[in-house]
């Protein structure tokens, strides 16, 4: 099997800043891949990079085997450039898609920090995430003449909620839901979009050791139900060991370390940056 | 199957509101020696007619800024568009001479209604058909320019963000506004002068041969028409179109990134509420009988998006109770504030010319800072809830 997401080289800098330096991860399919680094290591900017929030400075992102996002420095920004790899690139058409074309091809993304549409309910906010793969245009939406395709929306709605234990709250506003419960209906809407890839942005942000566990299992199982390629960022050291079938770690937007769970938990550059150096 | 429960009880609402209307206006017809207020020179028809129009102007604010969240303050100019447009398009021809006298002749020979009488005759039946479709199609052309013009302006200004997309539209209308007045126009626009002549509300009341009205119809057409289009924005809102709109007033980056194109529901928006406002425009030309820039100020849009703040954003109903609200205290019920009153021989201090806008500003702060929801939040008025509420209990099914 090939890979899912492929990273060469992707370096995103905010003027002077190098926020992510030079990174290169390939997320196979299928698999659990965790991306992980201490606090302000550059893991969301690489997801916003991924989802096209952000045009990386340089670099390419492949997805699925076809170039997806491809940038190179020019101009002031090449002059103001501090990462490597500046000229690989610069033959190449830049390609930036908007992070809804990505969505279509098929990345779908939860956020850090919750970002529910609050004035919706928990069933309008999955419904809405089927929007994109509708068969329907904005006169047959308004005069109804798109009423199966409706219809068809609303049962997978449905059977989704069902799913994922949120039907009982289907009417209610989705920001009234405990923390836990928003985040499953986060992932909810974004397995609503019919993604191949699944980018969890610290899924278990705010959850309790018991919370956590369950995550686990239920990644895993969302893997197998709907085929997906899982790529996550974490704290939480237990779940990242528990789930991942391969880790990527970051410092300072730079890689220091790759390897499996135990790889890594032994990995001295790791523990330095985790922890701090001690001599 | 509540769902459509809930939009037949719409329905058969709005049919009764709209035969209530017919029968309101036509009471001095069966009953003699009514109350002044009832007669067909009252205020209270001024203020249906004026409210059912901007009703429809407010509802299409309240799509652009309560249902997608872009703060655009551009109304005026798309009415000025929509109202131009009609006018332009149905002046009779055997007018037009008179109406540009001062350009000498319109550049644009051409009517609608002449058209239509041209194959439906213009007497009895056939000119009443005539002028009905001549008055449709420009109504619907006058919303067409409007949204074309927002699908123009709006590759640059969508771009924008709250305050500078609010300064931006605004601008757009100004400048819109300008150039009508322009005399080098005149030919087509009638430089800063009215151009009249066209069908109004009144030429829907029906007469006899010689000219005695039968059944008056001035009020019931703009709300028929209003109705219809407020129901079209209903559908669009409950609508997954519309669903996807509120995803991006609520979190922009989160509907991006769940597949909507913001961009391409922005604009989606930006031009359905424009062609409304651009149908509202007309039927406001219609009101007063004129077409004229000068009419079509920004505080014509404040004055709609006061109603839609009042109302409460993103709520149609809020909206349009807001309207008859506004439109009544504005024309009818705070006019006395307007004029010298006397108690008895003592007269009251303060009432002078222009103290009625001192009083609105008041209620305005008032509304604004205590009730900063608006009269029905994002909520909306319920027929059946409202049924259900003044029914006896026992009636009640489950």
């Amino acid at each position: 099997m090939g890979n899912a997401l492929h990273l060469e080289n992707v370096t995103m800098q905010f003027g002077g800043v190098v926020s992510v330096n030079d990174l290169s991860i390939d997320v196979p399919e299928h698999k659990i891949i965790a991306l992980i680094g201490p606090n302000g290591a550059g893991k969301t900017t690489a997801f916003n990079c991924i989802t096209g929030v952000y045009q990386p400075t340089n670099g390419l992102i492949e997805f699925m085997g076809r170039p997806m996002v491809r940038n190179h420095p020019t101009g002031k920004a090449l002059k103001t450039y501090k990462g490597e790899n500046a000229g690989k690139f610069a033959n190449d058409p830049v390609l930036a898609p908007a992070p809804d074309e990505i969505t279509g091809l098929g990345i779908a993304r939860t956020f850090q920090n919750i970002r529910l549409w609050k004035s919706m309910t928990v069933f309008e906010n999955v419904l809405v995430a089927k929007h994109q793969r509708a068969k329907q245009n904005v006169f047959s939406a308004t005069f109804r003449g798109n009423l199966a395709e409706e219809k068809r929306m609303r049962d997978e709605t449905m059977d989704l909620l069902v799913e994922q234990g949120l039907d009982a709250y289907k009417d209610e506003l989705a920001v009234s839901l405990p923390y836990g419960l928003q985040r499953r209906l986060e992932i909810a809407r974004a397995l609503a979009t019919s993604p191949k890839l699944l980018l969890l942005d610290e899924p278990a942000a705010g959850m309790n050791p018991q919370e956590t566990a369950e995550l686990a299992d239920f990644v895993r199982q969302i893997r197998e139900k709907y085929d997906l390629t899982v790529f996550l960022i974490e704290h939480h050291m237990d779940l990242v060991m528990n789930v991942s079938d391969y880790i990527y770690v970051i410092d300072f937007g730079s890689e220091i370390a790759r390897g499996i769970p135990e790889e890594v938990q032994n990995n001295r550059r790791v523990i330095e940056a985790y922890l701090g150096v001690s001599d | 199957m509540v769902q459509k429960k809930r939009s037949y009880t719409a329905l058969i609402g709005i049919t009764v509101l709209l035969l209530f209307v017919i029968l309101l206006e036509n009471l001095g017809n069966f009953i003699p020696g009514l109350p002044q207020v009832l007669t067909p020179t009252s205020p209270l028809f001024t203020v249906l007619k004026k409210a059912a129009v901007y009703s429809l102007v407010a509802v299409s604010m309240n799509l652009l800024n309560g249902f997608t969240g872009l703060f655009s303050l551009g109304q005026a100019g798309f009415m000025l568009l929509g109202a131009y447009t009609y006018a332009i398009l149905t002046v009779p021809t055997a007018q037009k001479e008179q109406v540009y006298y001062l350009f000498e002749g319109c550049a644009f020979d051409f009517s609608l209604v002449d058209m239509f009488e041209g194959i439906f005759g213009n007497h009895g039946a056939g000119g009443a058909i005539a002028m009905i479709l001549a008055c449709l199609l420009a109504l619907i052309l006058a919303g067409c320019v409007a949204g074309f013009f927002a699908y123009l302006i709006g590759f640059p200004v969508l771009r924008l963000k709250s305050d500078y997309l609010a300064i931006a539209t605004l601008g757009f209308a100004e400048i819109l506004r300008a150039i009508f007045q322009w005399q080098k126009l005149g030919k087509v626009t009638n430089g800063a002068n009215m151009i009249k002549g066209f069908p109004t509300f009144t030429n829907f009341n029906i007469t006899d041969s010689s000219g005695a009205v039968i059944l008056r119809l001035s009020t019931f057409v703009p709300f028929l028409i209003s109705s219809l289009c407020i129901v079209v924005i209903v559908l669009l809102i409950n609508s997954s179109y519309g669903r996807a709109f509120k995803s991006i007033r609520d979190d922009e980056v989160a509907a991006e990134a769940m597949g909507i194109s913001l961009f391409k529901h922005k604009m989606l928006s930006f031009v359905i509420s424009s062609f409304f406002a651009g149908v509202g425009g007309a039927l406001f030309a219609m009101y007063v009988a004129n077409a004229q820039a000068k009419a079509f100020t920004s505080v014509m849009t404040y004055e709609i998006l006061l109603i839609v703040v009042i109302g409460g954003i993103g709520s149609v109903s809020g909206s349009v109770l807001a309207t008859f609200l506004y439109v009544a205290c504005s024309e009818w019920w705070l006019r006395f504030l307007d004029s010298e009153q006397y108690i008895g021989n003592i007269k009251v201090p303060l009432l002078r010319n222009g103290f009625r806008m001192v009083v609105f500003s008041v209620v305005i702060m008032v509304i604004v800072l205590f009730f900063s929801q608006g009269i029905m939040g994002n909520r909306e008025i319920s027929l059946g809830a409202l049924i259900r509420k003044f029914s006896p209990k026992k009636e009640r099914k489950q």
